[in-house]
């Protein structure tokens, strides 16, 4: 019996997140622009249809947006954290073993589930959707690699219907012709460039590659992608190939946690391995979710899991600010009583701390090896003449003139002030 | 997602003493330290009551709106109100109702209008919005709780 992996991806998640409350935008296009409205980070599939590539910086397209009528908004995280922290909430409601993998996808592993995998995940789909109004696509298959190409199979093929189940498939070999060399999880451009040069230019054609051809290669890495996609599953859930999008610190406890303490220690151990992962990548973050559960399969115990996503006013890769955050999200989530098995944080909003748009108050990025001494001195300060004595400016001023953040939709979700009106 | 780090064999011993604390259990792995004499009341903690917990037991599937208008005012939902919104329910004849009508959002209550549905206001100056054919209209959310200032 294969096991049965699913990928559960949000569909454009931040295009989505817009449209949670403005019903009036569904199919019509609309973009996502970075920080201070620097390019395009998201774009929905009508936009997509119309050749407006990613990453395309918004002063060259804003007459081509205009003259199409596509809908453009500043990049709102707090809406899109909270509404991805609410999605993880609902699949860690309803399934055993949840692996969150970015901010908008999360692995879960379905073998053995009773009615069988498949229903199970068309019913969790329409649930994902009508709870949070985020649409989802669910790929089920032996391994996780499989379990993510057949994830796009299922995004992009509409009879699939949103949900697409390689175990269960007469032709699965067809999905694999489908999906082109540089899709596949795990390989990267350079290998596929290479590959894509030997006529090998599908996850079929490299399936059928020679093990030890690969290894040599392409390592270890490239060979594990070889056996996943053969259905030998190599990795586990809470391992593989790391996101790009996201950075994501966590790991079951060995032994159930339960104080309030530990998990504080537990979530600022993450939370530093994370900045570390970041800085390596010289990028900075915007926005940290953090995450913690209870053991589901321990039956008869109390159950407890929550999510909790905050952002950063500042985009950074600053430990200390990291694990601030991170440590006010856990406290926020924390419920005594009972025996947790997990927590986790997840960066995201991710950006080059260098060529990034920064806003008035960023910390240049030369600057960021100045910064720790200077964190100590403010630290020192506050800890003799009291709490704020020294602030940064951006912490405490609540002006729209942070960031150029000129159409950020509001914050329907984390701000009492931006909910949303409706007319009696 | 764990760093792999290569370590020589040599230095295994002194690694795997470092992880496993000496003998020692790790803090992070394991239970509460015991200090000093257990409370007697350690049994008995309880948390406050948490008013999320009464009205949104589904976290995930709630979210807040505030109120404009005085058509509701019968149902006790008065302007600048905030309203608890539950997804996870299907609505159905009799619920308030978050409703999407013509590219605009109105809260009013699902009725059943002979053999089709309608959505009624609670104030004597407004009328009904009968949903035919040509309406373009889909529930939103369930409104499960009003919360008034007084």
């Amino acid at each position: 019996m294969p096991k049965e992996y699913a990928l559960i991806d949000c569909n454009n998640f931040y295009a989505s997140c817009e449209r949670a409350f403005r019903p009036d935008l569904r199919g019509r296009p609309l973009v996502v622009l970075s920080n201070n409205d620097g390019c395009i980070i998201a774009r929905s599939n009508e936009v997509k249809d119309l050749g407006v590539g990613m990453g395309t910086p918004y002063f060259k397209c804003k007459a081509q947006l205009e003259r199409h009528g596509i809908a453009v908004f500043s990049s709102n995280y707090a809406l899109y954290g909270d509404l991805s922290a609410r999605v993880m909430r609902v699949l860690t409601r309803f399934c055993p073993h949840v692996e969150i993998y970015s901010i908008d996808e999360a692995f879960v592993d379905l073998s053995g589930i009773p009615g069988g995998a498949t229903q199970f995940a068309r019913r969790l789909r329409a649930t994902v959707e009508q709870w949070t109004s985020i649409p989802v696509s669910i790929g089920i298959g032996p391994t996780k690699t499989l379990a993510k190409l057949t994830n796009k199979f299922a995004k992009q093929q509409p009879r699939c219907h949103g949900v697409f189940n390689l175990n269960t498939s007469p032709d699965p070999d067809r999905v694999l012709r489908w999906t082109e060399i540089g899709d596949i999880w795990g390989i990267g451009p350079r290998h596929a460039k290479r590959l894509r040069k030997l006529g090998v230019n599908n996850a079929f054609d490299f399936r059928s590659l020679k093990q030890d051809w690969v290894k040599k290669k392409m390592t270890i890495t490239g060979l594990q992608t070889l056996l996943e996609l053969r259905g030998l599953p190599c990795h586990g859930l809470e391992a593989g190939p790391v996101s790009k999008k996201t950075i994501v610190s966590s790991r079951s406890f060995g032994h159930p946690v339960t104080s309030q303490e530990h998990l504080l220690e537990a979530t600022a151990q993450y939370a530093t391995r994370a900045a570390e992962k970041l800085r390596k990548q010289r990028s900075v973050a915007s926005h940290i979710l953090v995450f913690l559960q209870t053991n589901k399969f321990r039956l008869g115990q109390p159950q407890y899991s929550n999510t909790v996503s905050i952002p950063l006013i500042v985009s950074t890769a600053h430990t200390p600010t990291l694990i601030k955050a991170a440590q006010a999200g856990m406290t926020r989530i924390y419920r005594e009583g009972y025996a947790y098995k997990k927590c986790g944080v997840m960066l995201s909003g991710l950006e080059a701390s260098n060529g990034r748009w920064l806003s008035l108050l960023d910390i240049p990025p030369d600057a960021h090896s100045r910064h720790t001494p200077i964190m100590e001195a403010v630290d020192a300060c506050n800890a003799r003449w009291g709490r704020d004595t020294v602030k940064f400016a951006a912490s405490g001023i609540n002006g729209s003139w942070r960031m150029r953040r000129e159409m950020r939709s509001p914050r329907y979700t984390t701000t009492w002030d931006e909910l949303l009106g409706v007319q009696t | 997602m764990l760093k792999h780090t290569s370590i020589p064999s040599q230095r295994m011993p002194w690694v795997i003493g470092k992880l496993t604390n000496n003998g020692k259990a790790l803090p992070l792995a394991g239970e509460a330290v015991p200090a000093g004499f257990p409370s007697p009341a350690d049994e008995y903690l309880e948390r406050p009551l948490d008013l999320n917990e009464y009205v949104a037991p589904r976290p995930e599937a709630t979210f807040f709106v505030r109120v404009s208008g005085d058509s509701m005012i019968g149902a006790g939902i008065h302007h600048d109100d905030i309203l608890v919104v539950d997804r996870s329910q299907q609505a159905v004849p009799g619920n308030i109702v978050i409703a999407f009508v013509d590219g605009e959002f109105t809260v009013k209550r699902l009725i059943r209008d002979g053999t089709e549905l309608a959505l009624a206001p609670e104030n004597p100056d407004f009328s009904t919005i009968p949903l035919t054919l040509d309406t373009t209209f889909e529930v939103w959310g369930v409104v499960r709780h009003v919360v008034h200032k007084v």
